[in-house]
């Protein structure tokens, strides 16, 4: 395929469906060995009624409002079901099973009612994203890479989600050493004077900025996909912490290029016509990756575990 | 408008969307009891999505064979067969890998959804399927289901229903101790097994009408509601059936009433209302009752406190003890007590000492146990005992200078 038509049209999605595996994956890893996978689950099924409150209450489908809403039905959730879990002594799966599902009926519902007709916002949207419409009209081939003028007309979601990818990425660099010790032995991190509360809160925060910025761009189901599939297939590779963070990015990253592949020319290698959902296809893919991790995996039982349990 | 929707007098489709919506949530919160109580509820959540892609490839089957891709009887069968895969995937990496249920569920549900949409994708491009809704299947959608549909759904609810009563006891049983079950004969990974498929049959059948995004609050959001009226098995299973069932009634007849009110969500909304409500009336687990504990505990110990400084002569500086002490007609507002108060206090002081030598005894070691600084002493020993405690008090002596 030539660059004149590469760039503008394969390009840019491409490049924002990595950045988005990468900016959930990594901490995905951190929330698998924390047990709180699920988290991510939730988080993607509340943004929808955030951003549904956010239009309302402006009245404009604009980026700002919208992620800002978001993200406060992201927080809104997690103290809820904190709430929930406390006040009622539930267990945290039922909890966050009641929170999630009634804030995401509440959503939908609130969209039905109010006139979202006329702008672009629907429940399938929410859904499956629209990877593929992300396209950069103004480039011409590789050269526009470096021309400044076509640089500006580049998607939004773009330079939105590499924001948000880089300041995961500051988060984990930063925080390392006091996240792995708490992940591991959240009483140790205590006794060494980590603010192990807070980091734990930080930690599904970033998680949350992270959902909200793919899924403005790719959809929820990606995000559910990439909080959990990368790491957990990393999880069976390795025991050491730094190389399952490695194996992880590796696997969002082949997942998002393998899956938008697949989902854009697949099709035309088997004679059909019209490409399938990029983000459904990624999710396939990282399945799939996942699969074959548990299969083939060097690490996948416990150490210690008998070798024919 | 909601009375007649109530009364099932809107219409043939309302009343059997209605019938439909009550028995779906009466099976769906009795089910979900035991799923509740196996600490295993969100593994209907990877249930539910893994539906989709079974949805589709059966829709895309019966098109290639000829059919209507639409028929609700093929589209379910299809949806319970890849969900039952689902399931199996979760049970397998849980197993057979080191990675926690939670982090299966998750793999399991985004992967078999996403697949689904790539099905639903590839339906939108054929000749056959731009009608096919199958987008309905997501959230639900009742307008306009055919009879057909109504009845299949109305009996599945109702199969549910029964199976759910004839295995309630093993159920039961595997929940709460799965080795006790296992030593008494049960075979409990068939009735995880049964259990699992129970759970598949609900979402199946609520597939049409609460979609299958929101049909895991059906399976979670009544028992967990249930869980705070009582601490019986055999009731939280009849509660969650009749919040389950209520939910879907009144969910199914309020959205009857206005066509901007999808069925699904309203019934979600209806059981979360009924959830909110219990988590903060409830007697005994709720919010307020709790408080309420709260409180009537702290003004015994400001009363109890307040006794013994009495007693001993200690002016009281605290103002809600004096306060309490002065509503009860224990003392007066300068703090001094009134002739009930002093017999009171002698008392409660008298309890203190010989609680003092039940602490320090050998031969009341289970009793001392009991000791809170407010329980009554008369409540704990026999009169016996007690009069052995004041043999060891002794008799008030004379003040030796």
């Amino acid at each position: 395929m030539s660059g004149a038509e590469f760039v503008p049209l394969s390009l840019p999605p491409l490049l924002i469906g990595i950045l988005a595996a990468i900016a959930c994956a990594l901490p995905g890893n951190f929330l698998l060995l924390r047990r709180q996978a699920l988290i991510g689950d939730a988080i993607s099924h509340v943004v929808l009624p955030g951003i549904v409150v956010a239009f309302l209450v402006t009245g404009v489908v604009a980026t700002g409002p919208m992620m800002l809403g978001a993200a406060g039905a992201a927080v809104l959730a997690v103290v809820l079901i904190e709430a929930v879990r406390r006040l009622g002594r539930i267990e945290p799966g039922a909890a966050m099973g009641v929170v999630f599902t009634a804030m995401f009926a509440g959503g939908v519902l609130l969209l039905e009612q109010s006139d979202t007709s006329s702008v672009h916002l629907d429940v399938e949207h929410a859904l499956f994203g629209n990877l593929e419409s992300l396209i950069w009209l103004e480039a011409t081939g590789w050269s526009s890479l470096v021309d400044p003028e076509a640089l500006a007309g580049l998607p939004p979601e773009l330079s939105r989600i590499a924001l948000a990818a880089l300041g995961v990425l500051a988060f984990t660099v930063v925080f390392w050493r006091p996240l792995k010790i708490s992940t591991f032995d959240e009483g140790f991190a205590a006794t060494q004077g980590i603010p192990v509360g807070l980091l734990g809160i930080s930690l599904v925060i970033v998680a949350a900025i992270a959902a909200v910025a793919a899924f403005d761009a790719v959809g929820s189901i990606i995000v559910i996909a990439m909080f959990i599939c990368p790491p957990a297939a990393a999880r069976l590779m390795t025991n050491r912490l730094e190389a399952q963070v490695g194996w992880s990015v590796g696997f969002a990253i082949l997942s998002a290029v393998l899956g938008y592949v697949l989902a854009g020319y697949g099709p035309l290698w088997l004679g059909a016509r019209d490409a399938v959902s990029a983000a459904g296809m990624i999710a396939t893919v990282s399945g799939l990756i996942l699969a074959a991790a548990a299969l083939f995996g060097p690490h996948k039982m416990r150490s210690g575990a008998p070798k024919d349990a | 408008m909601l009375a007649d929707a109530l009364s099932l007098q809107l219409g043939y489709n309302a009343t059997l969307v209605a019938i439909g919506a009550t028995l779906l949530g009466l099976s769906a919160g009795v089910t979900g009891t035991f799923l509740f109580l196996r600490k295993r509820a969100l593994v209907s959540d990877a249930i539910s999505h893994a539906t989709l892609p079974g949805v589709g490839l059966a829709f895309i089957v019966m098109v290639a064979l000829g059919g209507d891709g639409r028929n609700l009887a093929g589209l379910l069968a299809g949806s319970a067969l890849s969900a039952w895969i689902g399931l199996l995937c979760v049970q397998w990496l849980t197993r057979r890998t080191r990675l926690a249920e939670d982090a299966a569920i998750g793999a399991v549900l985004s992967v078999f959804f996403g697949f689904g949409i790539v099905i639903l994708t590839v339906i939108q491009t054929m000749s056959s399927g731009r009608q096919a809704g199958l987008e309905g299947f997501l959230l639900g959608s009742t307008a306009g289901m055919l009879y057909a549909d109504a009845v299949l759904i109305a009996v599945g609810g109702a199969l549910t229903l029964l199976l759910v009563l004839l295995l309630r006891r093993p159920m039961t049983l595997v929940a709460f101790d799965p080795e006790f079950a296992a030593a008494t004969g049960v075979n409990t990974s068939r009735i995880d097994l049964a259990m699992m498929g129970l759970v598949l049959a609900v979402t199946v059948v609520g597939l049409k009408i609460v979609g299958l995004i929101l049909i895991v609050a059906l399976l979670i959001i009544p028992p967990v509601t249930a869980r705070f009226w009582t601490d019986r098995t055999d009731r939280v299973v009849a509660i969650a059936g009749l919040f389950g069932g209520l939910s879907g009634y009144l969910g199914a007849a309020i959205s009857a009433t206005a066509p901007a009110l999808p069925t699904g969500p309203i019934i979600v909304l209806v059981a979360f209302a009924l959830f909110a409500t219990s988590l903060l009336f409830a007697p005994g687990r709720g919010v307020l009752a709790e408080v309420l504990r709260y409180l009537a505990f702290q003004r015994r110990v400001h009363v109890r406190q307040g006794l013994l400084a009495l007693a001993q002569g200690q002016p009281i500086y605290e103002r809600f003890t004096l306060r309490l002490l002065r509503q009860a007609g224990l003392a007066r507002a300068d703090g001094v007590a009134t002739e009930t108060g002093r017999a009171r206090a002698a008392k409660a002081l008298r309890d203190e000492t010989r609680w003092g030598i039940v602490r320090q005894s050998e031969g009341f070691e289970a009793e001392a146990a009991f000791y809170d600084g407010l329980t009554e002493i008369e409540a704990v020993l026999t009169p016996d005992q007690i009069a052995e405690v004041d043999a060891a008090i002794g008799a008030p002596r004379e003040v030796t200078p």
